[in-house]
């Protein structure tokens, strides 16, 4: 045997190093353990974060790539571990979130006999990952992983899933690491067509009301420069989807609001007044289109999108500009005229003003006595860093969080846009958190979704990531009785939650807790929260039936939002 | 809703059948008929699938099936756009062979291609049309046992496989 070979649990650990990852974060199990034997070697050159389930190691490894930009690496071992990774890989294939997930095997000659802990995780993950692959032999680790990095991390990103047999895992190889820097079945860069450029331009140089609409496509693409520029030179009013918040800062003259159901009432109301819609890698989700027969009809569509399988998928587009958004705002940037289109603003800032009466007064300064949840976000913002990343869960305080939270950064949105993964935001916070130590990250989770998930406490207490949850309590699952209200006669079908006293399980955790349910006590709470040194955990008990507005509601049209 | 012929050039990795054929199924999508080998380079197999959709469909499920990653090219065409076949086999029982046989045989221009002390096994090529005529006859025949191809095809359209590997 010659020195340089090493088992194969080293060259997945090595293969991992060489990919510039410093965290994984994982669950130890049989068919993965001769990879944690080797973990205990590299500790002082990757860090490994042990969590509480295998679903708040995906999280984890989500919030992580999500705030950093780099992949997202997780371990767990086969069957159950394996099988606990599949919403998480879900929810990243939907938010393009690129992740290497290695997952142990039963050994090469024990697969279809329904060894223990054996399951088809290869088949069963194959519709929610950008790729797959069982690894049987030891010298297709290392080749497997370059493979797997390189094709989470390029074009659109998403979940990679390696599945690596245990024999493969103990038998010896050579170490000899290639990076991979593509193959002829995955070509990532489309030039970009300059006579779609042109057309573009020619459209929104004719165009009265011309609407811009960008998406997360612009974070992934590192294209925020681009856009500023693009909407300083053309002047065209912009709104963003819910993971595209952070894009452009909020403060931006040609910013208008949120889109989509629960997002901002002028931003939905004039998609179907503008004469020209440009859409900016953003894949015209139902959530944000409402009724598609009844969406943007009268305009023409412009759609910079990377992926071809998004153009004319839900929307029609008169001109489709395949490639890097960062190339093709620059390009269409050279080809347009400097506008101001004042009256068409003031259009969006006049439906601004009656969100604000309707809504936004009630929810940030309320003259009830209870709570709401919109004043806590509120002020939050008071005391906030600029570049404090904002991870929320699925449901009420998610679209509330979303709605006032005052994004100034790119990168400071980290939610379950696509999936809706209640059970997401503790996971992904302690995520977000340990690429950065001295960033403040604030975790916005209502009091159903923290209970799918709650176990990852402990995680926190391990590591001591300093990350401010702030839970919203309404004890009530907050959107789906908000629906039953409006759309089940009220019928509150098993949403009422009895919930345990969050404060002794944070204290039982070691977490520096405490419970806020007066409005007076609400200001110093949060302070005292985000100077904290140290993970906190606060409390609010929030009014019990608070509706979020405004609401498209499902099979409604844009136009059809309301403000109660 | 048309008849379209879908042909994916792929790479050889297992499990990529899986992944074509699960595109169509989320979408509740029936796959009339799929025959899959390998290409006349190594290593390099191609797939055709035939579907009832329409053009909208069709293109989402290209689109869709490109985005593979071990996928090197999806495209798809009317039926006018290939030259296609499928074979069909048809077991007839000896004792019920009699003097008309010949003639359908010759009218459809079919094969037998084997002959055992109990049954003749017939072979028809041809589209789907043309093998669905010589079953309906057969029946009388007290036909045996049937057994038909997806359609194997090539496209008139002049395209290599070389082009998209390059």
């Amino acid at each position: 045997m010659k020195d340089s070979m090493i088992r194969g649990a080293d060259i997945v650990v090595r293969s991992i190093i060489a990919e510039n990852a410093d965290i994984i974060f994982g669950y130890p199990g049989g068919a993965i353990m001769p990879v944690y034997d080797a973990l205990y070697d590299y500790h002082d050159q990757v860090r490994h974060v042990l969590t509480r389930h295998e679903q708040g190691a995906i999280h984890a490894a989500q919030g992580y790539a999500r705030v950093s930009g780099k992949v997202g690496v997780c371990i767990a071992t086969s069957g159950p571990g394996a099988t606990n990774l599949i919403t998480g890989l879900a929810d990243a294939q939907i938010d393009s979130t690129p992740l290497v997930c290695i997952t142990g095997q039963v050994a090469a000659h024990l697969l279809g006999s329904d060894a223990f802990q054996e399951t088809d995780v290869v088949g069963i993950s194959m519709p929610g990952t950008k790729w797959n692959i069982q690894v049987r032999r030891v010298e297709d680790i290392a080749p497997a992983i370059a493979k797997g990095f390189y094709i989470a991390r390029s074009g659109r990103p998403g979940p990679v899933l390696i599945d690596i047999t245990k024999n493969a895992q103990v038998d010896f190889g050579e170490w000899n690491y290639v990076r991979c820097n593509g193959f002829r079945s995955y070509k990532i860069h489309t030039p970009i067509d300059v006579l779609q450029i042109k057309r573009a331009a020619e459209l929104i140089n004719s165009a009265e009301r011309p609407y811009l609409l960008f998406g997360q496509g612009v974070v992934l693409g590192k294209a925020e420069a681009e856009l500023k520029f693009f909407l300083d030179k053309s002047g065209i009013p912009a709104a963003s989807t819910l993971l595209g918040s952070g894009a452009l800062p909020e403060d931006h003259p040609n910013y208008v609001g949120k889109l989509g159901m629960h997002g901002n009432y002028a931003p939905n109301l004039l998609t179907n007044q503008c004469d020209v819609l440009i859409a900016v890698g953003m894949r015209f989700d139902d959530r944000v289109t409402g009724d598609l027969k009844r969406y943007a009809k009268q305009a023409k569509v412009i759609h910079l999108e990377l992926d071809k399988a998004e153009v004319n998928k839900n929307v029609k587009a008169e001109v489709a500009v395949i490639g890097d958004c960062k190339e093709s705002l620059s390009m269409l940037r050279e080809m347009i005229q400097d506008k101001k289109y004042d009256a068409w603003i003031q259009r969006f800032r006049e439906l601004e003003q009656e969100e604000i009466n309707a809504v936004m007064q009630h929810d940030l300064t309320p003259s009830k006595v209870g709570l709401t949840m919109g004043e806590v976000i509120h002020q939050i913002n008071q005391y906030k860093a600029d570049d404090a990343v904002l991870v929320t869960d699925v449901g009420q305080h998610q679209m509330i969080a979303w709605r006032y939270f005052n994004y100034k950064k790119s990168r400071t949105q980290v939610t379950s846009g696509g999936l809706g993964t209640m059970g997401f935001a503790l996971p992904a916070a302690l995520g977000a958190q340990l690429h950065d130590y001295s960033r403040q990250v604030i975790c916005v989770v209502g009091d159903g979704g923290i209970q799918m998930t709650i176990q990852e406490l402990g995680t926190i207490m391990q590591t001591k990531a300093p990350v401010k949850i702030v839970l919203l309590n309404n004890n009530f699952l907050g959107m789906v009785r908000q629906w039953q209200q409006m759309f089940f006669d009220r019928r509150y079908s098993f949403t009422e939650l009895d919930n345990p006293d969050f404060i002794k399980i944070a204290e039982a955790y070691n977490i520096r807790a405490q419970k806020v349910t007066e409005r007076t006590d609400l200001k110093e709470a949060i302070e005292d929260m985000l100077i904290h040194d140290g993970p906190f955990f606060l409390e609010v008990v929030v009014e019990k039936e608070d509706n979020v507005f405004p609401m498209i509601a499902t099979g409604c049209s844009v136009e059809e939002v309301r403000l109660s | 809703m048309k008849r379209y012929t879908i042909f994916v050039i792929t790479e050889n990795f297992i499990g990529i059948l899986n992944r074509i054929t699960i595109i169509f199924t989320r979408r509740g999508i029936n796959i009339d008929a799929l025959t899959a080998s390998e290409s006349r380079i190594p290593g390099i197999h191609r797939v055709t699938i035939e579907v009832n959709v329409n053009e909208d469909t069709v293109i989402q499920l290209v689109n869709q099936i490109e985005k593979i990653i071990d996928v090197i090219k999806a495209f798809y065409h009317e039926d006018e756009g290939v030259v296609y076949q499928e074979i069909a086999l048809y077991k007839i029982p000896v004792s019920k062979l009699d003097g008309g046989l010949e003639k359908v045989i010759r009218q459809h221009n079919a094969k037998i291609i084997a002959a055992e002390p109990d049954f003749v096994v017939l072979e028809l090529t041809g589209h789907k049309e043309q093998t669905q005529e010589l079953l309906e006859i057969l029946k009388g025949y007290g036909l045996l046992e049937f057994a038909r191809s997806g359609r194997v095809a090539v496209a008139k359209r002049m395209l290599t496989i070389e082009s998209f590997i390059k």
